[in-house]
């Protein structure tokens, strides 16, 4: 069925509209972190300012580095148990308590993060007070962030496990191959661009989070977002701006390439089946 | 084959509890403790054990002073019931600006949608808290679409409609508050409507057409009904989430928009009253029950594996 004109042009205009609307906040971050203003959103000419003042922001300096490092391992770990859950829903169909288990990997998607940091908090209070450890920190947040990233792993995950085609596990094991070399040698290749969009999600989250960050930060484990955060609440901060802009443009070149390369591989990929088919 | 077979039966208890019990130390069991801390007393600074020994008697004290104080307070009362409001509002204007989107990149030439789905996605990968702070210097006195709005006097509609407090003040107020929620979370309607409706059989509109149907009777009574589960699960990751929305309410809503996960916050960073902050939490996921048990079942459904 062919759409009419008046179809196409409204379908057109809707998007572009829908377009604007979600990215007209992201160009004006970027163009006020140049702005030579006192009055933080008004153009007054161009500056490098906020960028110098943010170089010498020690405070901003320290606080991204934890970030960094809270997200890194954030994402890593997210991948691993993302993987098993996504693995246990996907090939086991039937185990006792499955229903809770699903329940469980995909309420954090939804649950409000101040419940959600509000209960890890008094948790960790609770065996800290019996055991004396662990002191609220950076390890606390990573705690924290996992079960979110864990939650988001799964989801990106799961969606290519299912995906895939179930013979060619059957077959390398029918050529006696162990359980775990199946793994290595052919799901994971197979989902590896999956793995790889997870990683690069839980990422992002984690280096985004201000929730659970705030209930689970201790005294000098203070992340990026809650710097921002604080600032942000107190009025319009151009060094806020140059922030934003810089993670803009490192979030926007991270991901056009990764896609590119997810694009490649897949085009590759379809084009040795096609040559493995013909052969 | 005997050595694989259990290879295989331990990798899959492994694969299964790893996860498993990770989840339940970090998900459940801190809620069974929100759910004790919440009729504790506070002792001081720190929350009495439930369960105590006096001499050589055992004794348990529960006080549900706090949800009784939660239901005939009216300020949590109409806190709640504002925060489902603006939820639901957000819910409803995501869905509208939504579903028109989805529906139109699903029926995009197929090279170019992988583009479209992209950019929808690019906004979602950037941070989340600075695209909220953004909207702060846009409503904001100069701003870009300040200025547009009072260019054109929507400000005295909105003012009108109760919106904002008065023309030219559109920051700290329920509209402001609703457009930046509506701006957060229109990716999450979007992502699932697409996918549901890019996956329709469109011979059944054809089906449709043949047998007389005007586009739009096919579309009312086709394509929407056959989108259900995209509308739903679109609608309970927008709803869900808003109900206990924290940060956007804090930087764009002002004091006068109620939202219970700022009331949450307060009570636990401000008033230290973590037994309240507790049963705060608590009243609020029974609030939420319904559509996270709707949530739950829909993403169960949409996951199985097709045999």
């Amino acid at each position: 069925m062919k759409g009419s004109a008046f179809n196409r042009w409204f379908g057109a205009g809707w998007m572009t509209m829908g377009f604007v609307f979600l990215y007209l906040p992201i160009l004006a971050l970027v163009v006020f972190s140049f702005n030579d203003s006192p009055v933080p959103n008004l153009w007054r000419g161009f500056t490098l300012k906020w960028y110098s003042a943010l170089a010498a922001d020690d405070e901003m300096i320290s606080a991204f580095m934890l970030s960094m490092k809270v997200a890194f391992f954030t994402a890593c770990a997210s991948l691993v148990l993302g993987t098993l859950a996504a693995f246990a829903l996907v090939k086991y169909s039937r185990f006792s308590g499955r229903t809770l288990f699903s329940g469980m990997v995909n309420a954090p998607l939804v649950m409000p993060e101040v419940i959600v940091g509000l209960s890890l908090l008094l948790m960790l209070v609770s065996v800290q007070r019996a055991l004396g450890f662990p002191e609220r920190g950076s390890l606390t947040i990573w705690m924290g962030h996992l079960l979110l990233g864990m939650a988001y792993a799964t989801v990106v995950i799961q969606a290519r496990l299912k995906e895939l085609n179930p013979q060619l596990e059957e077959a390398a094991m029918d050529l006696g191959a162990r359980p775990w070399q199946v793994f290595t040698l052919v799901t994971l290749p197979m989902i590896s661009q999956s793995l790889m969009s997870a990683w690069l999600l839980t990422f992002t989250l984690s280096l985004d989070d201000v929730v659970l960050s705030a209930f689970l930060s201790g005294p000098g484990s203070t992340t990026l977002p809650l710097v921002i955060f604080s600032r942000a609440r107190l009025g319009l901060n151009p060094t806020v701006n140059a922030v934003a802009t810089m993670i803009v443009v490192v979030v926007a070149i991270g991901v056009v390439l990764a896609s590119y390369f997810i694009a490649r591989a897949e085009r590759n990929r379809t084009l040795e089946i096609a040559q493995a088919n013909r052969a | 084959m005997k050595a694989w077979l259990s290879g295989l039966i331990n990798g899959r208890s492994a694969v299964i509890g790893i996860p498993y019990v990770w989840l339940l130390v970090f998900f459940l069991f801190p809620f069974l403790i929100v759910m004790k801390i919440s009729v504790s007393e506070m002792d001081g600074v720190v929350f009495k054990d439930l369960v105590s020994v006096t001499d050589d008697a055992i004794s348990l004290t529960l006080k549900f002073s706090n949800y009784i104080f939660i239901t005939q307070d009216d300020l949590y009362f109409t806190t709640y019931l504002s925060s489902i409001k603006y939820a639901a509002v957000t819910t409803a204007l995501c869905l509208i600006l939504g579903y028109p989107f989805a529906y139109f990149m699903a029926r995009a030439k197929p090279t170019v949608q992988p583009a479209l789905l992209m950019l929808v996605m690019l906004p979602f990968w950037t941070s989340f808290l600075l695209r909220v702070y953004a909207w702060k210097g846009l409503l904001s006195e100069n701003g870009w679409v300040y200025d547009a709005i009072t260019g054109i006097g929507l400000d005295q509609w909105l003012a009108a409609g109760g919106l904002i407090s008065s023309p030219g003040q559109l920051m700290n107020s329920p509209f402001s508050l609703v457009l930046g929620m509506t701006y957060t979370y229109l990716p999450f309607m979007i992502l699932p409507l697409y996918s549901n409706l890019s996956k329709m059989d469109l011979r059944l509109l054809e089906a449709a057409t043949d047998l007389g149907a005007t586009p739009f009777v096919a579309f009312w009574t086709i394509t929407v009904p056959l989108s259900k589960a995209g509308i739903i699960a679109g609608s309970m990751l927008v709803l869900i989430p808003c109900v206990g929305e924290f940060v956007i309410p804090e930087l764009l809503g002002g004091p006068q928009t109620l939202m219970i996960g700022r009331v949450l916050w307060d009570e636990f960073f401000s008033n230290n009253d973590w037994p309240m902050a507790s049963t705060v939490a608590v009243v609020m996921v029974l609030l939420i029950l319904v559509p996270l048990a709707i949530f739950n079942k829909y993403q169960a459904e949409a996951n199985e594996v097709r045999q």
